[in-house]
């Protein structure tokens, strides 16, 4: 009963909120390429001038300086992030991860969303298994941050405050899903993202002796952009959205969130631990491509190491 | 203040061996300094060049220091148990050895700590504790246990030295300054009965507070592991676990101390056999206890055999990983010195502080394998490339931060006993104030007594 209830007043508010999200007033199209109309008049923001005339800039002529500060611990209004992995999709192609590396300037080795091969068990067949953070709505790498460097926000997102963080690394052995990245030492990056303003949302630069992770990119969500590693795969394996318009999209097509995740029996990984993810995964049935063609990307010495390490649980 | 022959006898033998330094000591000194100087120039090295000197990585991120600082705070057990328990229930012996328990406690609560600052990824926002803290995380409580824990016993430490801080700021010493300092710290004692009775009830007051809150300390740290969702961590036993391991530690560190000060400052008479044996046979009850902790932890978690614990187990039987470690630690380490204790024949000094090293040293491994092992199985399987992600080894840096460590103990341990005496010069007699308070109690029945007899007296007085 009370499950359809849930449906029932999700698709009052699918309806409602469907419209508004179009006309994007003030708020942000997060499904742009799907939902925007082409003859939609370009977003107008109003900007002071030097000489104080208060003028109204196209959207796109401004230059995007990121949010910081108590804004960038309060959330966007009105949002709650979700993402769907379609495992069905996946052949280990690795270019979330690349992508993701590319747009925080990571060094090669940290990797921000992590593919897994896993196995459940000598039965079943293996397969792949990408994962980034969960933005659990029960986050315990929250809970035991000593003094607020990483924090949950209202549209869902768990990010860390690289200024705060003091570097005790207790989230990293909190978190039970491996998420959380070390900065152990200086990495090299480009000029530009050198100097770039710090702000949480961003991540970048990323400084050392503190703790990265997959911060959703909320950054994009504000440009109405989806993140690297969903317009990155190129199967389309990763959906993110709103759950509150019930909308995800994985660059190429959107859906219903509630409407995926009920037909495709959407689950949580290890919805034991009582982490309530926003993430959630779409078993690999009906698959699109064979596991072993995960392999074509890696090294000799990779395809060794992962045939290897398969760990059969959960 | 006035000494009885005993007292003076005692402060004539300690003060002048405060004031000279021995050949073996100046040698001692200079091998403490080498090694501190070698923690010196690691830490240098990894403040310099980042964690990444360190053999931590993003699965294993707290590696040995967080093992040393669990082990120091672990010793410093002695001083809440032999000033605490043993000051209130009174036990007569302890009176030679409750110095040395004391400063080991101080000292080892100053050094403990400073392993958590070097596990800190960003040392120059230490004061964001203070600024940001939040009080949800088991890290803040530890700030504030283990500072309020660290404070409560150098109160204890001055408390109970007053007495012989006043002996000495009387004692002619060649070195003037001494007896400024003393004076200063002496704070006017001079032995009359009033400042005693304050001095003794302040004292038993810190050490019915230091009891509670030296478990409080244990328990919390053994919380920041058992609070986690982590194979080998989340356990409900792990706060008394790692209490009873605490004063396990504490107490045979105590031993070797005593055997280490009884050799080279020649307190034969002070510190005698029946200190070893009866210490020895807390030992071996604590040792029984832990014992017993140790089976039950890892018999629930084998006969449950949830997956992820499972494979933490496994890692320590695997004659390949931590086998040979676990054995040590967990038999070893606990089957021998109980065996040693129990058998009356075996019983001696030397056998007594031998097992005590091998305890202490297995307890350290121990807490080496409740961090390690845990920390190389993540829920997630570890697929990655680079070995030393997959398995902790310590570097050089933080094997030379830990002899630092350990000599920065002894050092100050010896900086202490050169400043005050290692066992007490004053003697108070005990059980004083219970006869005060007899009398006293007595002294009012008897008064009372008299006013009643006198009421009816006068009563029958106005019968009449």
């Amino acid at each position: 009963m009370e499950n359809e209830k849930n449906i029932k007043s999700r698709r009052d508010f699918f309806r409602k909120s469907v419209p508004l999200a179009i006309s994007a007033i003030g708020g942000v199209g997060l499904v742009a390429e799907s939902c925007q109309a082409a003859d939609q008049e370009e977003e107008k923001v109003p900007v002071l001038s030097q000489d104080g005339q208060l003028v109204y800039v196209d959207k796109s002529a401004m230059t995007n300086v990121p949010v910081t500060g108590q804004e960038a611990r309060q959330g966007i209004p009105g949002k709650k992030f979700v993402m769907i992995i379609d495992l069905a999709r996946c052949r280990n192609a690795r270019k979330c991860v690349s992508k993701c590396q590319e747009m925080h300037g990571l060094p090669s080795e940290d990797e921000w969303i992590k593919v897994f091969l896993m196995q459940d068990s000598d039965d079943t067949a293996p397969y792949w298994f990408p994962k980034p953070c969960f933005h659990c709505n029960q986050p315990p790498c929250v809970k035991v941050c000593p003094v607020g460097a990483t924090y949950k926000r209202t549209d869902g997102i768990v990010l860390v405050d690289n200024e705060r963080c003091i570097g005790c690394k207790f989230c990293m052995t909190a978190c039970p899903y491996s998420s959380r990245v070390f900065q152990w030492n200086e990495v090299e990056v480009s000029h530009e993202m050198a100097h770039a303003h710090y702000s949480p949302e961003t991540s970048v630069p990323s400084k050392v002796g503190t703790v990265g992770k997959c911060d959703f990119c909320p950054d994009m969500a504000r440009q109405g952009k989806l993140p690297d590693c969903v317009t990155g795969c190129p199967n389309g394996a990763i959906y993110f959205g709103d759950k509150n318009e019930d909308i995800v999209s994985n660059g190429t097509e959107s859906q219903r969130f509630s409407q995926l995740v009920h037909d495709r029996a959407g689950y949580h990984f290890m919805a034991e631990l009582g982490t309530e993810p926003n993430v959630y995964y779409l078993p690999p049935v009906d698959r699109l491509f064979d596991y072993e063609r995960g392999f074509n990307n890696l090294t000799d010495e990779q395809k060794e190491f992962y045939r290897n390490s398969i760990v059969k649980k959960h | 203040m006035e000494l009885d022959s005993k007292s003076t006898r005692a402060l004539h033998f300690f003060a002048p061996q405060m004031e000279k330094i021995s050949k073996a000591g100046i040698i001692n000194i200079v091998i403490m300094l080498l090694f501190i100087l070698g923690g010196v120039y690691a830490l240098v090295v990894q403040i310099v060049k980042g964690h990444v000197v360190t053999g931590m990585r993003d699965n294993v991120v707290w590696g040995i220091y967080i093992a040393n600082f669990i082990f120091f705070i672990g010793i410093s057990y002695a001083g809440a148990l032999i000033s605490g328990i043993l000051h209130l229930l009174r036990v007569e012996w302890r009176t030679p050895i409750i110095r040395i328990a004391e400063i080991i406690t101080v000292v080892s609560t100053l050094i403990g700590p400073s392993y958590i600052l070097l596990c800190m990824g960003r040392l120059d926002r230490l004061h964001y504790l203070a600024l940001y803290g939040r009080i949800q995380s088991p890290i803040i409580w530890d700030v504030l246990a283990i500072s309020t824990y660290l404070i409560g016993s150098i109160i204890f430490l001055y408390l109970a030295t007053i007495r012989d801080l006043a002996a000495l700021r009387d004692y002619p010493f060649k070195q003037k300054w001494r007896n400024k300092v003393y004076r200063f710290l002496a704070v006017n004692f001079n032995g009359n009965s009033e400042q005693n009775r304050f001095l003794d009830r302040s004292l038993d007051i810190m050490s019915a507070i230091i009891i509670p809150l030296a478990v409080l300390v244990h328990s919390v740290l053994a919380w920041i592991f058992g609070m986690t969702l982590r194979p080998g961590w989340h356990s409900t036993i792990f706060a008394p676990y790692f209490v009873v391991a605490a004063v396990f530690s504490g107490t045979g560190v105590l031993i070797i101390a005593m055997w280490i000060f009884r050799r080279y400052f020649h307190l034969e008479t002070y510190i005698t056999k029946i200190h070893f044996n009866y210490l020895g046979i807390i030992l071996m009850i604590l040792g029984a206890l832990y014992a017993y902790f140790t089976f039950s932890e890892y018999l629930t978690s084998w006969y449950g055999s949830e997956t992820w614990e499972m494979e933490v187990l496994f890692k320590l039987f695997d004659q390949d990983e931590y086998w040979w470690w676990f054995f040590f630690a967990a038999f070893v380490g606990v089957l021998l010195p109980i065996i040693v204790i129990l058998i009356p024949r075996f019983r001696s000094i030397n056998s007594i502080t031998a097992v005590s090293v091998i305890a202490v040293l297995a307890l350290w491994v121990k807490r080496y394998l409740i961090i390690i092992p845990t920390l190389e199985t993540p829920l997630l399987p570890l697929q990655d490339l680079r070995p030393e992600y997959i398995h902790y080894q310590p570097t050089l840096v933080e094997w030379l931060l830990t002899f630092a460590g350990i000599a920065m103990f002894c050092f100050l341990f010896y900086l202490f006993a050169k400043f005050i005496p290692i066992v007490p010069v004053v003697k108070v007699k005990e059980g004083r104030n219970y006869a005060d308070l007899r009398k006293m109690v007595q002294n009012r029945i008897i008064k009372r007594k008299i006013k009643e007899l006198k009421l009816k007296e006068a009563q029958k007085m106005q019968n009449t």
